[in-house]
């Protein structure tokens, strides 16, 4: 007894210290991690609670073959989606954090701040505005067709071609993570090393290429890793922009999940097709801790 | 970068005029950048401030009328409006104060005290960081379900406090904190609570400016989560009424773009008012869009 109370004495407030965290922590998140994995084996009902499927792996073959395969079109389309956003994302986060570097700091401010400010509204009304631009009858964008004498396109709801204006959308939403961490990386990048690569009559293309560029790569790695996990989770963009899908051409692994688990209470195949989604999450996380570990460069 | 080039007298002028040209062509690009960039939301404001009461009309309205027929409409028209403003506020503002108070707690339990369990503990909490909602959905619903906050505010908000991004921004923070100012209370006899509250607390004004305004930001526009919950009308957060208008007002398009213009008005001004913290907020990696 006497032990235990200089324990609490000793360590008591640590505890109290992290007890509220960790408490909401363990019923919503680790709780649900854990259970997530068990349900994905079951076939779960709100009134009766979890049974056992038999194989095991049951739920895993539905989540694949359910519905003529749209989940595999979903996986297609959430890579298709993430392989040009995210190369996009990077591609003009670095030529526009490299083009204000120069600027006075007030221009800096000033465009750093145009284009961040789309990215504070919730991704649900930027979804919508999207669907505004790309609406067939009254949209911008049919409009701009018409001024240059081009039919219009049905952007949203032509199979073959509504995912690419998903897809087009948010490689035109400027990655303004990308434009602050870019350029505050490029900031921290010593004067010297560009005098010096002057001096050897570099000039400001092959400095960039040379001095720059290889030394934001751990910036760079990290934004492609968020950027990569943000496009696999791609949902409300999809839930406005096209609210009722075109056939499988716009499903991807989330509304998938949200299809099965809140459309259909399927819920051991949506925890199945969450599984999915965790693995290729973790696979990610993986590869950016690898390649970190292997860059030497500092 | 630029000056370098003038140690080359013999092309001087020529070098001078390519790096006009360069300024001239970095900043077109910057500029059409910055309008692509702005040009959904810009338009979505110009036709929410343009009287409409059908279909929007065929040639775009790109100069806004400034009136706000659309809004009263809205505000008269739509019975929950007000209440879906209201809740994301409750909302977002209770899941930031939470995250004020109890990350920074953990934070500095984690950054600065020693005890039995801490490291397995935070390497529990940090192999979780990656895990996103969506994977939890569905354990995430049946809890929220068993602790009948199914349809309730509650039901948004405690998953939210759960998000442990907060605890590794503030440890990392206060890690970097001196000791001395602590050790020197602890020896005047403070108790542990308030050297927390008005030494520790006080300390980290920058990291929680930024911890706030990412918390409050994030709850007021998350979507997906509250969809799930919220089933009658009146209980919507903000997102997910607008979200709907567009059902409920298919032949008014005035209603539904005042409705969405309005729900991204706050963050906008919220933005444009706190700037500085919103940039510095994303480069300590608390921030993400």
């Amino acid at each position: 007894m006497a032990s235990l109370w200089r324990f609490a004495r000793k360590h008591g407030w640590s505890y109290a210290f992290i007890l509220p965290s960790l408490l909401t922590f363990t019923v919503f998140v680790l709780v649900p991690v854990v259970w997530a994995f068990i349900i994905s084996f079951q076939e779960y009902s709100l009134v009766r609670g979890g049974t056992w499927v038999t194989p095991f792996y049951k739920n895993y073959v539905t989540a694949f073959t359910q519905f003529g395969g749209v989940f595999v079109s979903a996986i297609r389309n959430t890579l298709i989606y993430t392989l040009f956003t995210v190369t996009a994302n990077i591609l003009i986060g670095l030529i526009l954090a490299s083009l204000i570097q120069p600027l006075s700091n007030w221009l800096r401010t000033f465009f750093r701040a145009a284009y961040y400010l789309p990215a504070v509204t919730s991704a649900l009304i930027i979804g919508l505005t999207w669907a505004y631009i790309f609406n067939a009858q009254w949209g911008f964008a049919n409009y701009l067709l018409r001024l240059v004498g081009l039919p219009p396109v049905r952007w949203l709801s032509d199979p073959d071609i509504a995912l690419g204006s998903v897809t087009l959308s948010a490689v035109l939403t400027v990655p303004a993570t990308a434009v602050v961490l870019f350029s505050a990386a490029m900031g921290s990048i010593p004067r010297e090393y560009y005098e010096a690569a002057a001096l050897d009559g570099a000039g400001p293309i092959q400095r960039w290429w040379h001095i720059t560029v290889p030394l934001i790569k751990s910036t760079t790695l990290y934004l492609v890793v968020i950027y990569t996990i943000a496009s696999f989770e791609v949902f409300e963009r999809i839930y406005v922009m096209v609210p009722s899908g075109v056939g499988n051409s716009t499903q991807t692994i989330v509304t998938q999940i949200y299809n099965n688990g809140f459309k259909d209470l399927n819920f051991g195949v949506a925890s199945a097709q969450a599984f999915v989604l965790f693995v290729m999450i973790a696979a990610v996380a993986v590869l950016q801790f690898r390649a970190l570990r292997s860059d030497v460069e500092y | 970068m630029e000056h370098a080039a003038t140690s080359i007298p013999l092309s001087r002028r020529k070098t001078a005029s390519r790096i006009a040209w360069g300024k001239i062509g970095a900043m077109t690009v910057l500029i059409v950048t910055a309008v692509i960039a702005l040009f959904p939301m810009y338009w979505l404001f110009a036709n929410a401030f343009t009287p409409i009461s059908g279909t929007p009309p065929l040639t775009p309205i790109l100069v806004p009328a400034f009136k706000l027929d659309n809004f009263q409409r809205l505000l008269g028209g739509t019975k929950y409006y007000a209440n879906w403003m209201l809740n994301s506020l409750i909302v977002a503002l209770t899941v930031t104060a939470w995250h004020v108070i109890f990350d920074t707690m953990a934070g500095y339990a984690f950054a600065k005290r020693r005890f039995p369990g801490r490291s397995v503990l935070f390497w529990i909490l940090l192999s979780t960081l990656m895990i996103p909602i969506h994977v939890t959905l569905i354990p995430l619903y049946i809890i929220t379900r068993r602790l009948g906050l199914i349809d309730s505010l509650g039901g948004v908000i405690l998953p939210g406090t759960a998000v442990v991004f907060g605890i590794f921004l503030m440890r990392q923070y206060i890690q970097t904190l001196p000791s001395e100012l602590e050790e020197a209370a602890r020896v005047d006899g403070a108790g542990e609570f308030r050297i927390f509250w008005e030494i520790i607390l006080p300390l980290c004004k920058p990291a929680v400016a930024a911890l706030a305004i990412f918390t409050f930001v994030r709850f007021w526009n998350d979507f997906l989560w509250p969809l799930i919950v919220l089933n009658k009308a009146q209980n919507y957060t903000l997102t997910v009424g607008v979200a709907n208008l567009q059902g409920e007002f298919m032949t008014d398009w005035g209603v539904i773009f005042s409705g969405a213009a309005l729900a991204a008005l706050p963050m906008i001004a919220f933005f444009l008012a706190f700037q500085k913290y919103f940039l510095e907020g994303v480069r300590m990696g608390a921030i993400k869009g």
